[in-house]
């Protein structure tokens, strides 16, 4: 045997112990402490040095920052530990696979496509980021950085810079769950202090500790972002994983659902203590530069400003960890779409893919409307899977319909799924409603409508038949 | 080895969050205008000497289940 056939036989051999297509056997769970590290890494991102200062131009108050960042962070931590955990531990599945034991595999083929798509947006704005601390590497004015009003490349240097981090993603990512997980696993702890040692830094230029004063916006600044707002959007910005139940992939991997509040340490250290310390750097250079918040400054040179190389590497390495589990679910996504493909060539065609939005800062720079659009397409799909899992009997509707018919393409799915999300993509092009208020009623108006269609497809199965 | 990598591993996280730490309580407690003893740049080459220290020690030191 050739040495590349035999290299191709253990990438097959790895790809076939994901178990993708069955039940996670005993000897696959792993403990909590894989949980823990995970989820620190994954929400201690790149990204959360774009949305700090996205606050910062959306005029968020002091009392949205620190109370409703609190209660949606909480809210989104008891919907990881008591809907997707529980779900995850009961069924070992992937999503995919789950879906398509319910909707069939045509449909999931569909599903499959917006998922994977909106998964490569989402770990392309990190790509975006971690660009951005590149650019202090180099000369100054090599790199030319993006701002908040950038939609388009912003020369030839950072078209490299983000291809290099891209690629260095993906290779990543091939090696599958267990190197994602260690890799942040490691790069936790330090990360957090990071962003924490950022806004001691801002704190001692600024002259004073006193945080409320900072977060509160000088008189006149336009607000346009509410309490509610931040509640909604810190507890649906991963509408998808959770409540859409994205994360059945990673936590059916778990001994028991109580590794569903491993998600705290994502939501408070990641969505909690580091949005607000991204947030100050910006208001640093508001107060001190008299930079423009509605502008705003790219990531990698405020970091470089504030804590110099440690800041820069960890602005590349908290892009690095968000992003491999992304494009390890986004391959995850294509492989289920795609026949036959190999999980190295999935991977590598959602880094392609991560790569080319990554080029393009729009994804980055309108990051609070795209996860709640993102969460809204995808947490429906949700809503269905949380009826099928707890109410199917109750109901009596019928659990995995899809795979018990044989239908390839379950046209009540694709109904109670396509409608909320049609209404909702109405009222937030039309009526401007705030996109992260519109994942958890769209999820539910899914599962109802799910339940009455089911009821009725089957009230005229009955009917055919007499 | 893994006793070594784990004093290895907290020098290293005290190191991050110890200078920056130090440089804005003397900045603060020095008031408007003041410099502090320890300058950013020293708090910048501690946290760079320690981010190094911290990706050597820690694949020694924590270990995934």
């Amino acid at each position: 045997m050739s040495s590349l056939e035999r290299d191709i036989e253990e990438l097959e051999e790895a790809a076939s112990s994901e178990y993708e297509r069955q039940r996670v056997p005993a000897k696959a769970l792993k403990g909590p402490s894989a949980f823990w590290g995970m989820y620190a890494g994954e929400h201690t991102a790149g990204t959360e040095f774009m949305i700090g200062p996205l606050f910062v131009k959306w005029g968020a108050d002091a009392f949205s920052l620190i109370v409703g960042l609190l209660i949606g962070n909480l809210l989104a931590v008891l919907t990881w530990r008591y809907l997707t955990a529980t779900i995850a531990c009961e069924q070992r599945l992937t999503l995919y696979y789950k879906m398509e034991k319910i909707a069939g595999r045509g449909l999931v083929t569909l599903y499959n496509l917006a998922n994977g798509l909106l998964f490569c947006f989402l770990a392309g704005s990190m790509i975006t980021v971690s660009a951005t601390a590149v650019g202090p590497f180099f000369p100054p004015g090599t790199i030319e950085m993006p701002t908040f009003q950038s939609t388009m490349p912003t020369g030839p240097a950072w078209i490299i810079s983000c291809i290099a981090i891209g690629v260095a993603m993906t290779l990543v990512a091939l090696k599958g769950y267990g190197v994602v997980a260690q890799v942040g696993h490691y790069a936790a702890p330090w990360m957090f202090l990071v962003f924490v040692a950022c806004a001691l830094v801002t704190l001692g230029r600024l002259g004073t500790a006193d945080v409320w004063a900072l977060l509160t916006p000088p008189a006149g600044t336009p607000k346009t972002i509410s309490f509610l707002g931040i509640v909604f959007f810190s507890w649906f910005c991963n509408a998808a994983m959770h409540i859409g139940m994205a994360d059945l992939s990673v936590l059916r991997f778990a001994k028991k659902p109580s590794a569903g509040w491993a998600s705290a340490s994502g939501m408070f250290l990641g969505h909690y203590v580091a949005w607000i310390c991204a947030a100050l750097l910006l208001i640093y250079w508001v107060r001190q530069h008299g930079v423009d918040p509605q502008v705003g400054k790219d990531p990698g040179t405020m970091v470089n400003d504030a804590v110099g190389w440690a800041g820069l590497i960890c602005v590349i390495i908290a892009g690095w960890t968000t992003a491999n589990p992304t494009i390890y679910r986004a391959g995850l996504a294509f492989q289920g779409m795609i026949p036959g493909i190999s999980r190295t060539g999935a991977t590598l065609l959602a880094g392609g893919l991560c790569i080319a939005a990554g080029i393009f800062p729009a994804f980055a720079m309108n990051l609070l409307d795209f996860v709640g659009i993102y969460g809204t397409i995808l947490a429906p799909i949700g809503g269905i899977i949380v009826v099928d899992h707890f109410l199917a009997d109750a109901v009596g509707i019928p659990r995995d319909p899809a795979e018990r018919s044989g239908s390839a393409f379950n046209m009540v799915v694709l109904v109670a799924w396509l409608v909320p999300v049609a209404v909702a993509m109405w009222l937030y092009k039309t009526q401007g409603v705030f996109a992260s208020f519109l994942p958890l009623p769209c999820a539910i108006a899914c599962g109802l409508l799910y339940i009455v269609l089911s009821k009725l497809a089957a009230r005229d199965a009955i009917a055919v038949r007499a | 080895m893994k006793a070594a990598a784990t004093s290895v591993g907290l020098l290293a996280l005290a190191g991050t969050i110890g200078p920056p730490a130090v440089f804005m309580l003397q900045s603060i407690s020095g008031g408007p205008g003041s410099t502090p003893a320890l300058s950013l740049d020293v708090v910048k080459t501690v946290m760079c000497v320690s981010t190094i220290a911290w990706f050597v020690a820690a694949p020694f030191w924590m270990k995934v289940e």
